[in-house]
């Protein structure tokens, strides 16, 4: 779903009201919303600002900071490939340009057709089965570089 | 088939030169003349770092040493020790301080020494969604004999008797670490749990939470008590999704059976525990962060001192834990202090669990006791190096550990072996790296998660970490000088020594420690352009523009 076919302003409010609106709950609240939403729009910023009585600047500075939020719009699908050293060590770097060879994309970018955003994350707790790749929410292990058109080609 | 022993025959260069394969036929030989070819498995090994005793073979469960071994003495060591089951007198391996012993738990394929479970001896065996089990399993026992017997201060007196220190890094006396938040005045205290796992390589907290939730729940609330504290924290990260629900059922189990909230168990003692979810900021994992972070702010370090024990939420005294060294309170409030220090050495005890990853034939998670070497752990738990590859180094305890070149394997990792080499044990992720990797190429990987996890607060770190990041990167396309390693070993010691917190700190360790170990091959990259392992670029392209460093000190 995108900004377009729904109400931003309700889906912040109905979060608010759901943690109390304290405004120690933020981070939980900023959390919730981008995951609803898929982003923190500029508005949705403003709206939780204001409900939980925090300066618009101080919403920005923490959504900002976490990499679990994001205030730009994403693909349909986002990648992220785990680039700490467990993961390099185990093939990761090959991958990693299988990826990007694949998708003609660099760290942080998002395809024009709006399907894929690429972003490199650090280590996702998952070291045992490096290199690993998350698309969405599936996690996908041990990962070749022969296997990434496949499993690229799971998502439509 | 389960065996009761397990005999290990060295099988390096060394001692294969000195007969090592006929000592091992002979082993067969004798153990099938006795008949015991079911109960006692045989089995080649790498080198255990006792090559001043090879050949040798070792005998679990009594991680018996038995060498240097002549052909004659097998004989001795299978009627005595397998069948008689006593030692073979005369024929042990001179005494070097060892590992503490190894116990033999029946092993699944029954292949391989156990790891000694503490507080892993639940994970995988129990329904970490049914409270009923881990009450089945002794759980809550600890709890429940402290709030009917003993005072806070009788419980913080047996932690620190135990020796316990922290797991999530830096070693600090636990007991101690409680000691300072209870004699704190305050109304209002808390206890936080450190769930924060962001460290690469780690995920034992994962596996602790995931597998045996119960057992963090008690353990926080023990430390409440101990400290006066009645609401906690359990500060999960955000991606740990499972461990979050396991938590979130496990308090609320606890709490509909009376072992959480008002009056527990009619002593009069409250507790009530929150989960909160992480945002996704390595820094975090840092106490004062991690708090800044639990208000609803950036998860910025703060200034110390003064410390959590004494100003952490909301201004109130604060005791902040990691989950593993939660997860070893109730077994010591159930057995004791004497036992606890029967396992690991004298000023680590207890044991820790490490991530095994990298070259190795087998990752994967364990529990050993501290002061094991890194040797004794790639080839019993990691089944050696994979490919037959030789090992080079290692990376300790995720990016903020060290590298630990090849001639530090014997090293007993505890906290005090590891500093008096300069090094340090960190999270306990070990990142074992064959002679195929590069330490200018792992050096710059680690030095991209620092930059890029820096939180930017302080100078030495937002900078230093991006500008050795970039010097590192000219190295290895090629266009390195020798005036770069002087600039990298400055920005290191401004790193360690002028940052805010523990990030920046640990930013630069791997760093000197590749300055320090590694020299020859950062050197082949300036002065013969050339990477010996063959992994960096080498393209005699800028990546990025040199820029001088204006050394202050001189200026």
């Amino acid at each position: 779903m995108t900004p377009d076919n729904m109400n931003v302003l309700e889906v912040v409010r109905g979060v608010v009201e759901e943690h109390g609106g304290k405004a120690e709950e933020l981070i939980p609240i900023l959390n919730d919303v981008n995951r609803t939403i898929g982003y923190l729009p500029k508005e949705a910023l403003e709206e939780i600002g204001r409900l939980v009585k925090t300066p618009k600047s101080k919403v920005s500075s923490v959504a900002t900071f976490y990499t679990m939020m994001t205030t730009k719009p994403r693909g349909r699908h986002v990648i992220q490939f785990c680039e700490s050293a467990p993961c390099h060590v185990a093939g990761g770097r090959e991958v990693w340009l299988a990826i990007q060879d694949q998708l003609g994309l660099e760290d942080g970018e998002t395809s024009e057709d709006g399907k894929w955003t690429l972003i490199t994350a650090s280590c996702l707790g998952l070291c045992g089965v490096g290199p690993i790749m998350l698309v969405d929410e599936d996690m996908y292990g041990n990962v070749t570089p022969s296997q990434v058109p496949e499993i690229l080609a799971r998502y439509s | 088939m389960n065996y009761r022993s397990m005999v290990l025959v060295s099988g390096d260069p060394r001692s294969m030169e000195r007969g090592a394969r006929e000592i091992y036929d002979q082993f067969q030989r004798e153990i099938n003349a006795l008949e015991l070819e079911n109960e006692v498995s045989l089995a080649w090994m790498q080198d255990v770092g006792r090559s001043d005793a090879v050949p040798l073979a070792v005998v679990y469960p009594e991680a018996t040493i038995y060498g240097p071994l002549k052909l004659e003495d097998v004989h001795t060591i299978v009627e005595e020790h397998l069948y008689k089951g006593r030692i073979a007198p005369g024929l042990q391996a001179p005494v070097r301080e060892l590992s503490g012993h190894i116990a033999w738990i029946s092993a699944r394929q029954g292949t391989l020494p156990a790891e000694q479970r503490i507080i892993l001896k639940r994970a995988g065996l129990i329904d970490p969604t049914s409270i009923e089990d881990y009450i089945a399993d002794d759980g809550y026992q600890a709890l429940a004999n402290i709030l009917a017997n003993m005072q806070p201060k009788e419980v913080i007196d047996q932690i620190k008797a135990s020796g316990l220190r922290g797991r999530g890094g830096a070693g600090f006396p636990t007991g101690l670490k409680w000691q300072f938040v209870a004699s704190t005045p305050g109304e209002q205290k808390y206890v936080i749990c450190n769930a924060d796992e962001s460290e690469p390589g780690t995920f034992k907290d994962r596996v602790l939470i995931e597998g045996d939730p119960h057992a963090i729940v008690e353990a926080m609330a023990i430390a409440a008590y101990a400290v006066g504290a009645d609401e906690g924290y359990f500060y999960v990260r955000g991606e740990y999704l499972l461990a979050q629900k396991r938590l979130r059922l496990a308090i609320q189990q606890a709490e509909e059976m009376g072992l959480l909230g008002e009056d527990i168990l009619g002593s009069g003692f409250n507790f009530k525990l929150h989960v909160h979810s992480g945002a996704g900021a390595y820094i975090c994992g840092e106490e004062t962060a991690l708090i800044e972070s639990l208000e609803g702010k950036r998860g910025e370090p703060r200034a110390r001192p003064p410390y959590p024990t004494t100003n952490g939420l909301w201004g109130k005294p604060t005791l902040v834990n990691n989950v593993e060294t939660l997860a070893n309170i109730p077994p010591i409030m159930l057995n004791g202090a004497d036992w606890y220090r029967g396992y690991g050495t004298e000023k680590s005890p207890g044991t820790k669990v490490c991530t095994i990853l990298g070259n190795v034939n087998v990752t994967g998670l364990i529990e050993v006791p501290m002061g094991i070497t890194l040797r004794e752990i790639i080839s019993i738990y990691g089944k050696g190096m994979a490919h037959g590859a030789h090992f080079k180094m290692a990376q300790t305890g995720g990016s903020s550990g060290s590298v630990i070149p090849s001639t530090l394997q014997d090293t007993p990792m505890d906290f005090e072996s590891y500093q008096e080499n300069g090094v340090s044990l960190g999270s306990g992720a070990l990142l074992i790296c064959d002679e195929n990797n590069c330490a200018l190429d792992l050096a710059i990987v680690l030095m991209n998660f620092f930059r890029k996890e820096s939180c930017g607060k302080c100078n030495p770190c937002r900078i230093g970490t991006e500008r050795a990041y970039q010097i590192l990167k000219n190295i290895a396309e090629g266009v390195g000088t020798m005036q770069d390693l002087e600039d990298l070993k400055f920005l290191s010691k401004n790193l360690i020594e002028l940052s805010n917190c523990g990030l920046g700190t640990t930013a630069g360790t791997p760093l000197e420690n590749i300055l320090q170990y590694f020299m020859p091959e950062v050197e082949a990259h300036i002065k013969l352009k050339v990477c010996p392992t063959g992994v960096c670029p080498m393209s005699g392209k800028k990546a990025y523009p040199k820029t001088k460093l204006v050394q202050l000190e001189q200026a």
